[in-house]
């Protein structure tokens, strides 16, 4: 159980120039003892790579890893006492379940009684147990990955678990019952727990904090409401959600606001420099009002689709698609007729150079 | 529903007819020849003589063959025990990858391009006390080296030719087994903290098990059939101490004529060696499928 603070860039090649060189543009990150957290972004974001530069796999190309203030950069795996979960089921196949289990910690000479005790309690929580004395080589995908989770909490003295997609050959049905076991893991244990993902779900549901990367940033750090409600970046705006956040085009003159060709006037509390933005509204706060509301803009409807839980409602803005969440209560609007959205209210968001504003 | 006949049609048959021919001249017939001399007495192309089971009889009697089959056992156990394991340690530490990697593989497979009876013309020179380098320092070294004099050191010379010359066969088997290893079993066993040799013992072995099967195979095969690196090498000699089973055989067939008993000889030569690779393999086999009857009977 530790802190760890990353202060670090990390280019696969020699000499990287641009940007985008960078699998991992520099950047400062602390994760608290005992936390669990998400690493949330499509795939190619940096953030397997950020992992393995704190597990050890990985030697960033510049900057410092901290292990509770102790700089680790430099240490292996071993030396850092990190336990971490690969995408794929990594078994040893001439091993029992139950040898695989105690792999860590026998490389690690602990002793025999404690050993048995702790593969014991790990095969009961993950279910393992009934298989303990089978070769693992002959399991199926998800009771190898099972094998290879529990590799991963084996140990119970660990500085943090790493989770890179470890889900990804697991049924749907188990994978929502091994998440639940994650987090209540994580609850009994207090260990520190980084989970990779690319599937926001999963990330909102498992971590207390989740960090949203693409292109080898880190664009925000917060919880899932925070996400949710105050994007630091369009595309945690876009990323985050279902469907993702609505974006217009807005120009700023003072109190006037231009959006898609129609005039509307901001509130007088909301400073906004001039010049182009862009205006965000997650679909689920575009609300249809009566027609000539302050605020709102006529569109028109192009598409209504019943969801089941609600009602996807696509409008027309000049030449802006947007997308409104409605429940199936509200009384809906039909194809091709003309609708109020009110665009601006209090969770709408403006972005210039794709960072929150206001 | 009505009751579809299918139609028949025999004259696929003669699709089969090219591959039929080609085995047939390539391995059939070749090997029927054998047997019909097995069985016969050949006294001049004219005149023949058939004589059952007789010449089978001798050969098996025959005190010579034993010494050259125990030879040849020892021998080609001697092979395996050598060349398997230092393989492996061949390709444990060849470089994975870049131009390193390109450059080693070349390297080692240079002793493979080189034909058989020119790698016992160079080990010939190189085992020369008065001209090869071998021959030479072990000389010099105060050894009474002689291949030519020697039993004992021309056995081990044969024997470390061979190692030599096939050694980069199971490098490179067990090379193309490494590679295919996922990283993630490397990074796994790093943070599980295993130590070099448990990667070696639970990852690497595992996964190159089925190459190192084809190269035990392989290995025992050529090597039970050696023939043109002793016979360029020693010529069998000094008397019969490296006289293998297939030089023996044409000492049989082409040096005396005896087309009989070398008939019979190379029938049992063939059964022995199918039913050699027969056990290993199972043997193998079973090692790999083991712990699959396990998790069914589990």
């Amino acid at each position: 159980m530790a802190r760890i603070d990353l202060d670090i860039a990390h280019a696969y090649g020699a000499n990287p120039q641009r940007d985008e060189d960078y699998a991992l543009l520099p950047l400062k990150m602390s994760f608290a003892d005992g936390g669990a957290y998400a690493l949330l972004g499509p795939s190619g974001c940096g953030k397997t790579t950020m992992l393995n530069i704190m597990s050890g796999l990985l030697r960033p190309s510049s900057g410092t890893v901290k292990f509770d203030g102790v700089d680790l950069t430099h240490a292996s795996p071993q030396a850092r006492n990190i336990a971490q979960v690969f995408q794929f089921p990594v078994i040893y196949d001439t091993m029992t379940v139950a040898e695989n289990l105690a792999f860590p910690l026998r490389n690690r000479r602990v002793p025999q009684a404690q050993i048995k005790q702790r593969v014991g309690v790990i095969a009961e929580m993950l279910e393992l147990s009934a298989q303990l004395d089978q070769r693992a080589a002959n399991l199926s995908a998800d009771a190898k990955q099972k094998i290879s989770l529990g590799r991963g909490l084996v140990r119970s003295d660990v500085s943090a678990v790493l989770f890179d997609e470890p889900l990804t050959v697991i049924d749907p049905h188990l994978k929502w019952q091994l998440r639940r076991k994650l987090k209540q893991i994580h609850h009994e244990l207090k260990l520190t727990l980084i989970y990779v993902t690319h599937d926001q779900v999963e990330a909102l549901t498992f971590a207390e904090q989740v960090v949203v990367m693409t292109r080898g940033r880190a664009v925000q750090i917060g919880s899932a409401e925070a996400l949710f409600e105050r994007p630091q970046h369009s595309f945690v705006g876009h990323f985050i959600g279902s469907p993702g956040m609505n974006f217009l085009p807005a120009a700023v003159s003072g109190n006037a606001l231009t959006l898609a060709g129609q005039d509307l006037t901001l509130n007088a509390d909301l400073k906004l420099p001039n010049g182009d933005l862009k205006l965000g509204i997650r679909p689920e706060y575009l609300h249809l009002v009566d027609p000539g509301t302050a605020g709102a803009l006529a569109a028109q409807v192009t598409q209504v689709q019943d969801i089941g839980t609600y009602v996807l409602v696509t409008a027309l803005i000049g030449s802006h698609l947007l997308k409104a969440r409605l429940t199936p209560e509200q009384p809906r609007p039909r194809a091709g007729e003309q609708v109020w959205l009110q665009v601006l209210g209090a969770q709408t968001c403006f972005y210039k150079n794709e960072e929150l504003l206001a | 529903m009505s009751i579809t006949v299918k139609p028949v049609n025999q004259k696929a048959w003669w699709l089969i007819l090219p591959v039929f021919l080609c085995v047939a001249f390539s391995a059939i017939l070749p090997l029927m020849t054998v047997v019909n001399y097995s069985v016969q007495d050949i006294i001049s192309p004219e005149r023949r003589v058939f004589v059952g089971t007789e010449w089978f009889a001798a050969v098996m009697r025959d005190q010579d063959l034993h010494e050259a089959l125990w030879r040849q056992m020892v021998f080609s156990f001697s092979v395996l025990v050598l060349e398997i394991p230092l393989g492996v340690l061949l390709a444990l530490s060849m470089p994975s990858k870049g131009w390193k990697s390109s450059a080693v593989l070349v390297i080692v497979a240079l002793s493979l391009l080189i034909p058989w009876n020119v790698v016992g013309t160079i080990w010939q020179i190189f085992g020369r006390a008065d001209i090869g380098l071998l021959g030479m320092a072990l000389t010099e070294l105060g050894f009474d080296y002689s291949y030519t004099g020697n039993a004992l050191h021309a056995w081990l010379t044969v024997l470390v030719m061979d190692v030599w010359h096939w050694t980069p066969l199971v490098a490179l088997l067990g090379y193309a087994g490494l590679r295919s290893i996922p990283d993630a079993y490397y990074q796994a066993a790093s943070i599980d903290g295993a130590s070099k040799f448990a990667v070696f013992r639970y990852i690497q072995l595992p996964k190159m098990r089925g190459v190192l099967m084809i190269a035990v195979l392989l290995r025992f095969m050529d090597s039970f059939m050696i023939y043109t690196e002793p016979f360029v090498l020693t010529g069998g000699g000094p008397g019969n101490a490296t006289t293998f089973l297939s030089q023996y055989l044409t000492q049989k067939a082409v040096g005396q004529f005896d087309l009989g008993p070398a008939a019979a000889f190379s029938l049992i030569y063939f059964l022995i060696i199918l039913l050699l690779c027969f056990i290993l393999y199972n043997w193998m086999q079973r090692v790999g499928t083991a712990d699959k009857s396990e998790a069914a009977h589990a």
